[in-house]
């Protein structure tokens, strides 16, 4: 049931996690890894069933899934604090499913429902679930990077505790809502007054334009010392290494509210967005050789390796990953429209309320 | 009633509502340790510190934006653009983010925060120095858009977008910072789509915001003298949201009415009056509306071209003589 799966995903602290441990080091425990690997096929089935749906028809709009990416989100967002808030761009499915919002509204979302996490007003690009930290998916590369560390500023402010993780592409580097966020946060940082953790999702390409057409350093990380932030370049495509640094760096940021970057390594294997058929700047040869290097496939091979669990295991958590993304097309195909009278509710705070039946 | 700078009446809101609540802080370039631009900010940073009185780089996106997530974790963050021509800088932010966060997050998100600074022309700063943004941002569901002419309405309307729970633009007569006004002791409010009578009249409505309203009670005080025309001045001062029912019940009452705007006409406040004023009060029009808007060119610099790019008092009264049907 799909709500079982969720709650169980709501993260019970951080404390229960990789505490520390260096990648290929044993300390991450065997119930630890299954966790990953449930996480990790639960985005990716959940992403290939709005794949499918999306080809159907049935999802409009645009639609861009995080298959290949997995690890990144998972090994962070385990780290996750209940005064921490979470901002990305429009690849945001999984951040949502991660934080404990229910797969059945996300994808009532996509299929723009009454029953969607946001109403059917946003889409897949504009998921919301503020009382589960995430402060929003953002449709125009970059312009939510300001937000991200304003968030932190606030949180500092208000002396919580808590840090903004904050998730952008190498695409979003190359804008000006980048430099002049990553400007503030720096000097804020100077005071303490910006735990901010920021997360390059280096997937090697914006759009269709690969890092080395888009820049003549591309050393995306010293885009961040440029603005006094110290920064890390992670394998994206190992949950284990993710979430080794995520522990040690969110833990810094928290205590030092001087912001911190990673910059994970990964792959987008799925196409930019559904609607991507083509892919003309990349050679198929690359596509595969980079599914070697599939995290999904790697942690699998860990668990494995490690004897963790044997193969029976891992196929009856696929099993039950599906059954919550079949179970999730059939609530968002069953669900109703939105009320048309919320066309007009929500743009302002005494916007008509709408009262359904 | 103390008489007060429309400077001053800004600068009290801000800091009598920085005493009261701790999540009132404000954002902006030279704000601080140089006192602001126009002086509005002078003297917070020594009563309210760097915390709160935050001096930033000059990147409108960038501190615009910030304090977008600052609102949305409940703070009140006030941003000065240091004049509103540099916030095409920041129009992504607005428009894209402010304005619509509550919407796409279907009423999960707010975005309590206030953007204010000088807009309009008149102190040659010629063409990238001189815009009427009123239309622009008035066009954007989602946003307030506020334009105060008298210290009372600058002090009571910066308080209300303040504890306002969406973002306010409030767009300040630049050229009037030092003009002096009235203001109420102790604490006030100016609701917001709320259009203010500044001068009753029966014989035509002149209508307009900003500086334009102290022309236009000039022209109406000529018009008295030297035409035997009583106008009644409407001062629409709130843009969005707007204030139909003040504008039409006026016309209903003098039959002819003349808007006057800084800003370029097409696609222009003074256009969308004259269409609210069509639709609700076409049967008592003696007249077709008249519009007196800026000249459609980019903002120049000489003192005479400048004068002759912006209303002034012989166009609106040759406006109002074609209302009345009288020659000169």
């Amino acid at each position: 049931m799909a709500t079982t799966q969720s709650s169980t995903k709501k993260r019970k602290s951080a404390s229960s996690g990789a505490n520390g441990a260096k990648p290929d080091v044993p300390g991450v425990s065997a119930e630890k890894l299954l966790e990953f690997y449930n996480q990790m096929v639960y985005v990716r089935l959940f992403e290939e069933a709005c794949q499918r749906a999306f080809r159907q028809g049935r999802v409009g709009g645009y639609l861009h899934v995080y298959i290949g990416q997995e690890a990144v989100a998972v090994g962070l967002l385990d780290t996750y604090q209940p005064e921490d808030r979470v901002i990305t761009a429009y690849r945001d499915h999984a951040h949502a499913l991660l934080l404990g919002s229910p797969p059945n509204e996300v994808m009532a979302e996509l299929y723009g429902k009454g029953t969607g996490i946001v109403k059917g007003k946003g889409g897949s690009m504009h998921l919301f679930d503020v009382p589960n930290g995430l402060m929003g998916g953002y449709g125009i590369v970059g312009g939510h990077i300001p937000l991200g560390v304003g968030m932190a500023y606030a949180m500092a402010y208000q002396q919580t505790g808590g840090i903004v993780q904050l998730y952008f592409g190498d695409g979003a580097i190359h804008n000006g809502a980048y430099h002049e966020a990553a400007n503030l946060a720096g000097l804020w940082g100077k005071s303490g007054m910006n735990p901010t953790l920021f997360i390059l999702e280096n997937n090697q390409y914006g759009m269709g334009t690969s890092v080395e057409r888009a820049t003549a350093n591309t050393d995306l990380g010293s885009k961040f010392a440029s603005y006094g932030i110290e920064h890390e370049k992670v394998d994206g495509m190992d949950v284990v290494a993710m979430n080794e640094a995520a522990h040690r760096l969110s833990k810094q940021v928290r205590e030092t509210g001087v912001p911190f970057a990673i910059e994970a390594m990964t792959y987008r294997i799925a196409p930019h967005g559904a609607a991507d058929f083509l892919e003309k700047y990349r050679s198929k040869e690359e596509v595969k050789e980079a599914r070697k290097r599939d995290p999904i496939g790697l942690l699998e091979q860990r668990i494995l390796d490690a004897g963790a669990a044997d193969e029976e295991a891992l196929e009856t958590i696929r099993k039950a990953n599906k059954e919550i993304a079949d179970a999730a097309v059939t609530f968002a195909e069953e669900s109703p429209d939105p009320d048309i009278a919320e066309l007009y509710t929500d743009v302002y705070a005494d916007s008509p309320e709408v009262h359904s039946a | 009633m103390p008489v007060m700078t429309y400077r001053d009446a800004i600068k009290s809101a801000m800091a009598e509502e920085m005493e009261r609540d701790e999540s009132v802080v404000l954002l902006g370039e030279d704000i601080g340790l140089y006192g602001g631009t126009h002086l509005v900010t002078d003297g917070l940073l020594d009563k309210f510190g760097s915390k709160r009185v935050i001096d930033t780089p000059i990147a409108e996106g960038g501190f615009t934006g910030a304090a977008i997530g600052m609102a949305m974790m409940g703070m009140r963050p006030i941003v000065e653009m240091m004049t509103w021509n540099f916030s095409f800088q920041a129009a992504d932010q607005i428009i894209q983010n402010a304005a619509k966060i509550r919407y796409f997050s279907g009423g999960q998100a707010s975005v309590p925060l206030v953007i204010r600074g000088p807009n309009g022309g008149g102190v040659q700063l010629s063409a990238q120095h001189t815009h009427s943004l009123e239309g622009f941002y008035g066009h954007f569901p989602g946003l307030k858009v506020v334009a105060p002419v008298t210290p009372h309405d600058a002090k009571g309307m910066m308080i209300e977008a303040i504890r306002d729970p969406d973002p306010v633009l409030i767009l300040e007569a630049g050229a009037l910072y030092g003009t002096k006004g009235e203001v109420p002791e102790g604490e006030y409010t100016v609701e917001f789509g709320k259009a203010r009578i500044a001068r009753e009249g029966t014989d035509v409505s002149l209508i307009g915001y900003g500086r334009q309203v102290n022309l236009l009670l000039k022209v109406a005080e000529r018009l008295q003298a030297d035409e035997g025309i009583t106008a009644e001045v409407i001062d629409v001062r709130s843009i969005r949201p707007f204030d139909e029912e003040t504008l039409v019940n006026s016309v209903m009452k003098t039959n002819r009415a003349v808007v006057v705007e800084e800003q370029w006409r097409w696609f222009s406040v003074a256009s969308e009056v004259a269409a609210s004023i069509q639709e609700h009060a076409f049967d008592y029009l003696d007249a077709p509306v008249e519009r007196v808007s800026g000249a459609e060119t980019p903002a120049p610099y000489a003192r005479n071209l400048e004068a002759a790019a912006f209303p002034n008092e012989e166009q609106i009264i040759d406006a109002v003589r074609r209302v009345a049907y009288r020659r000169a």
